[in-house]
């Protein structure tokens, strides 16, 4: 593989996490516990889909083919999105919402600030601008973690129920393949491996104030970053999100 | 003969924020450079918040504000690159943003007092309100709630 296929692949993940989690929690729209909570969780997407426009923008560029980061976005089918199984998992309850937000908030930030330090002028920008928003958003899922884990016993046993069927999927990001490989040479972006440790120990000081216990089986799902295997979720949401474009190309407004 | 860059700058305070039209473009940090390149004026713009609709209508509104002024050949482009921060709006768009009843940003994190009656008994509503830059505070003093704009 060579370093620009590499760096393609590289944007796609990145602006493929966002597209996908930020289209999830758009479907919250108009369907959350509260009117705050739904404000949060529209904002929230709002900020993510605006990550994606700058990082598939500039996969886009990279690309080179005349294609936009909208038809990236719109006219990609589901084995050529490279996101995370964690963030194509069904909504489910608020709870469960908001423990995949925290799991990927959480990873979100500690990846932003290592590629502040990129050595592409495009990505340290895009991750600087990145990291300020998703702080924020770290700040909000902890927090609503904990309070809803510390919380009543229902509460606490659907958190505990949403880490349980959540945290097989956050393994997946530190799987170093080959693509992260070629980023680390280029020193465009750091080894995800060197950010396990990091990420399992703010994990786990979160979940000690939530009074939720991580499960001991450390088996983790695979195949979204390479798109070698997304799950059924992936392409029913697609189904919603592109049929517009698909349905008819090239509308605008 | 060119129009000089502290009459343009002058232009663009008179542009009103979209959202918040009590302050301008200019107030809000949000025009980061204007220049001459030859006969072409570049304006560089920076998005407050990367998803904020409220970006393209800015550069919109720069460009017919620029327009009616006679500039026709007009370059706008977005930097990205520091990104914005609430510490490059201006004085006068602190003073203005407290008089709409919006509390102006602030390093603790939260309002320094009541937009309304000053107090600092205040709390957090919610995190996020009506636009991507502001949170919802309410008064424990005057009871009413107001809007903050977030430090970033």
């Amino acid at each position: 593989m060579s370093e620009d296929d590499a760096f393609l692949q590289f944007l796609l993940r990145m602006g493929d996490n966002t597209l996908v989690l930020g289209h999830r929690l758009s479907e919250w729209c108009g369907h959350a516990p509260n009117v705050e909570e739904d404000i949060a969780l529209a904002n929230t997407a709002l900020d993510l889909i605006g990550q994606t426009q700058m990082w598939l923008g500039l996969a886009a560029d990279v690309e080179g083919d005349g294609r936009s980061a909208d038809d990236l976005a719109m006219l990609r089918d589901a084995w050529d999105f490279r996101n995370l199984l964690l963030v194509e998992q069904p909504n489910g309850d608020f709870g469960r919402t908001m423990m995949r937000q925290y799991l990927f908030d959480q990873l979100h930030l500690l990846l932003l600030e290592g590629l502040q330090a990129s050595t592409d002028e495009r990505v340290a920008a895009i991750a600087a601008k990145s990291v300020k928003e998703v702080a924020y958003h770290l700040e909000r899922s902890a927090e609503t973690v904990i309070g809803l884990g510390d919380g009543t016993p229902e509460s606490r046993r659907r958190m505990q129920s949403a880490l349980d069927v959540l945290w097989p999927y956050s393994g997946e990001a530190f799987q170093r393949d080959n693509v992260d490989a070629a980023m680390e040479a280029a020193r465009i972006a750091p080894d995800p491996a060197g950010l396990k440790q990091p990420y399992e120990s703010a994990v786990r000081a979160t979940l000690i104030e939530a009074t939720l216990g991580l499960p001991e089986d450390d088996f983790a799902h695979s195949g979204g970053r390479t798109g070698a295997r997304h799950s059924e979720h992936l392409g029913h949401l697609l189904a919603q999100m592109q049929w517009l474009q698909r349905a008819y190309p090239g509308a605008a407004w | 003969m060119t129009t000089a860059i502290g009459e343009i700058w002058k232009w663009l305070d008179a542009v009103p924020d979209p959202e918040i039209p009590a302050v301008s473009v200019v107030d809000l940090g949000i025009v980061r450079d204007v220049a001459w390149n030859g006969a072409r004026l570049d304006v560089y713009v920076t998005p407050t918040y990367s998803g904020c609709p409220a970006t393209r209508i800015i550069a919109r509104d720069i460009e017919a504000a620029l327009r009616a002024r006679g500039i026709a050949d007009l370059n706008i482009a977005t930097r990205l690159s520091p990104p914005w921060t609430t510490d490059w709006i201006s004085e006068k768009g602190r003073r203005e943003l407290e008089r709409q009843g919006i509390a102006p940003p602030h390093p603790s994190g939260g309002p320094a007092r009541c937009p309304r009656c000053g107090s600092g008994n205040l709390s957090c509503i919610s995190r996020f309100g009506s636009t991507p830059c502001k949170a919802l505070w309410r008064c424990g003093d005057c009871l009413e709630p107001f809007e903050y704009f977030k430090c970033i």
